[in-house]
């Protein structure tokens, strides 16, 4: 199978649907000629032209707000904010506006928005252009919450995102961006809700998130060589959550690890805890592990970044904990 | 009531039947507001209730202009814009009753009133938002090569907010076919204007925007409507959007219940209700004898019993299904 790298990936999905439906457009800072910051419309603007290429004043509430009308009109808009951090300033459109306009209107209105940013800690970008931010938004009803880990999921996922009439955010750590990985050629798509098992293992499961699939695979081949078999599943929406796949997991291991760059409090992987508790009590053999970034602000020195992110060695003693409860 | 106006092909005054059509949908929104303010008064209205009394000729004037197909976005105080593009006083006072036959049915009340087979998309809670929807409909709309207009209805207290200069911004730059519609009351809740602007006047803030803009008498529904009819040929004919200020007054408090003194006086609201746009404009019909009073009071009276008949049956209609609370959370469940 060919190689593309995760942002390659997304490229093909979306050129494929504008291909397909003239009523979707692109808005952002520099996705016009220049391609994107993040080369996520490489290639576009030549095919599909400045309206369907919208390069944009630096006003992410303005043109947020205006995606939640042009949805509610016959288009499809694509909201690329390049760092995710920029959608805080739209956060009211999305929070009042874009998660609650179907429901406000009895089902009458549509909301098929795609709103995708780079997320995650790492190359010292500090603070604002670092953030995830995913739980708050995994928090609200009304959005699907989309945390690819590999290119062909980024792929498929994407074709996805383009077809629903939900709102879907769409989080690409930056860390995953120019990773290369085999993708099918043509269309498909992968649906909301469905996790994917990363690695089979007997000991224990680990739920990872995002940027932490690859991490939590290092540590888990490591701990192979003693013997120890972990089950990494990786549940790449968010929202909707695949808890179906978790919980039978977690029957088959009695022990659960979940992986997070994003803070712990009130978090995914709070959330998935209470809903094992819930759910898998008596599966359980012990108490459940989280092993998430650090809860401050991203620090800029590398030193600083470093120390609050969790590498394979973090999720490898988390482990190593968790088999001896 | 959802007599669509056909827009007069030439300029000059319109067309008797349109005049009285304008006339119809001021009392339309007049009585229908009457009615929610008594049934307010009796427990039947909910939740928050702001009234349009005082601001009909706007929403009359623009909307007479519009198409089925053309989107208005709107505020907080929404109820006349609802009406003037085509929602029934039935389905707007049963949504304030929280019925399931309401417009929204029952999940909106007030400050939410849809009805996107007619083009209403929304009144909203949030002041500001309405202002960037309707660009974004403009975007749409300007996209699939259509002729719709996307019209935004807020009040004097969103012109100071980010949402205003960022959407007419974008909408400027793109050329956009929107309506950017101010209706200035004077009073954002209860801070003066003339305070909270350091530039009061929004009718010459268009240029700073690089947009066409205007200032007309709000309580003048013959000036509305030719500001109006201008700005929707603009946006038509892919001229651009347009800035309209309409200076209005409302005569009833910020909310139904909600006292209504300490910030303006009572001579104040005296002097406008002498400015009313509906009295203004029955003398002006009767005077250039483009109706007789007993028309006028015939079209009063058939309004008269379409509310009546319109608030019994919000009264009468059942209560939405608790079961289906969590229905349309997402497009597909």
């Amino acid at each position: 199978m060919r190689e593309l790298t995760y942002v390659e990936a997304t490229v093909e999905a979306l050129d494929s649907a504008m291909a397909r439906d003239p009523s979707i457009f692109v808005v952002g800072e520099g996705i016009g000629e220049r391609g994107g910051n993040f080369n996520t419309t490489v290639g576009l603007f030549a095919k599909y032209g400045p309206e369907r290429l919208c390069d944009t004043p630096i006003s992410e509430r303005g043109f947020v707000g205006m995606c939640a009308g042009a949805a509610m009109t016959g288009t499809r808009p694509v909201v690329d904010f390049m760092f995710f951090d920029f959608i805080l300033d739209a956060f009211g459109e999305l929070v009042n506006q874009i998660a609650k306009m179907q429901y406000m209107s009895s089902g009458r209105l549509k909301m098929p928005i795609l709103l995708r940013g780079a997320i995650g800690i790492g190359h010292s970008a500090a603070t604002h252009h670092s953030g995830s931010y995913y739980p708050i938004f995994a928090h609200l009803p009304g959005f699907r919450v989309v945390v690819p880990a590999t290119p062909s999921d980024a792929k498929g996922l994407f074709a996805t995102a383009l077809q629903s009439e939900d709102p879907v955010l769409f989080l690409e750590h930056k860390s995953l961006l120019f990773n290369r990985g085999d993708v099918p050629e043509g269309d498909y798509a992968i649906p909301f809700g469905e996790a994917r098992t990363a690695r089979e293992g007997t000991d224990c499961t680990l739920v990872a998130i995002g940027s932490m699939v690859d991490k939590s695979l290092t540590a888990c081949e490591k701990l192979a060589e003693e013997g120890i078999s972990t089950e990494v599943i990786d549940p790449r929406t968010i929202a909707p959550l695949d808890m179906e796949t978790i919980l039978a997991s977690v029957h088959r291991t009695g022990r659960l690890l979940i992986v997070d760059e994003t803070f712990q409090p009130c978090g995914v992987g709070a959330e998935i805890a209470a809903q094992v508790i819930d759910q898998g009590f008596d599966d359980l053999d012990a108490p459940i592990r989280r092993l998430n970034g650090a809860h401050v602000p991203t620090p800029y020195s590398p030193t600083l970044e470093e120390a609050i992110t969790p590498e394979a060695a973090d999720i490898e003693q988390s482990i190593r904990d968790l088999l001896a409860e | 009531m959802s007599d669509q106006l056909v827009t007069r092909e030439v300029d000059g005054m319109p067309q008797s039947e349109q005049l009285l059509a304008l006339y119809r949908q001021m009392i339309n929104i007049r009585y229908t507001e009457e009615q929610l303010a008594r049934s307010h008064q009796m427990g039947l209205v909910h939740g928050a209730c702001h009234t349009y009394v005082g601001e009909e000729a706007i929403a009359t004037g623009v909307c007479a202009h519009l198409r089925p197909d053309d989107a208005v976005f709107s505020t907080h105080r929404g109820h006349g814009h609802a009406l003037a593009k085509g929602v029934s006083p039935h389905e707007v006072i049963a949504e304030l009753f929280g019925r399931a036959t309401g417009c929204s049915q029952g999940r909106g009340g007030s400050m939410h009133l849809f009805k996107p087979e007619v083009g209403m998309m929304g009144t909203s809670g949030i002041v500001g938002p309405c202002i960037l929807q309707a660009t974004g409909a403009g975007y749409s709309f300007k996209l699939l090569k259509t002729d719709q207009v996307g019209v935004a209805f807020f009040g004097d207290g969103a012109v100071n907010n980010g949402a205003f200069h960022e959407g007419l911004n974008l909408a400027s730059i793109w050329k956009l076919p929107t309506l950017f519609v101010c209706e200035n009351n004077l009073y954002a809740t209860e801070v003066p204007f003339a305070y909270s602007a350091g530039n009061p006047n929004v009718g010459n803030r268009g240029p700073a925007y690089g947009m066409e803009s205007v200032t007309v008498d709000g309580n003048d529904v013959l000036a509305v409507y030719d500001a109006a009819e201008e700005a929707v040929q603009r946006a038509r004919g892919g001229k651009g959007p347009t800035l309209i200020e309409c200076r209005t007054y409302r005569t009833r408090a910020h909310s139904e219940g909600m006292r209504d003194a300490g910030y303006r006086t009572q001579e104040e609201v005296e002097e406008w209700k002498e400015r009313d746009p509906i009295k203004r404009y029955n003398e002006w019909l009767l005077e250039n004898e483009e109706a007789g009073p007993e028309t006028l009071a015939a079209i009063e009276a058939e309004v008269r019993a379409t509310v009546a008949d319109a608030e019994e049956f919000a009264r009468n209609s059942p209560w939405p299904e608790p079961d289906t609370v969590s229905d349309h959370i997402f497009s597909q469940e």
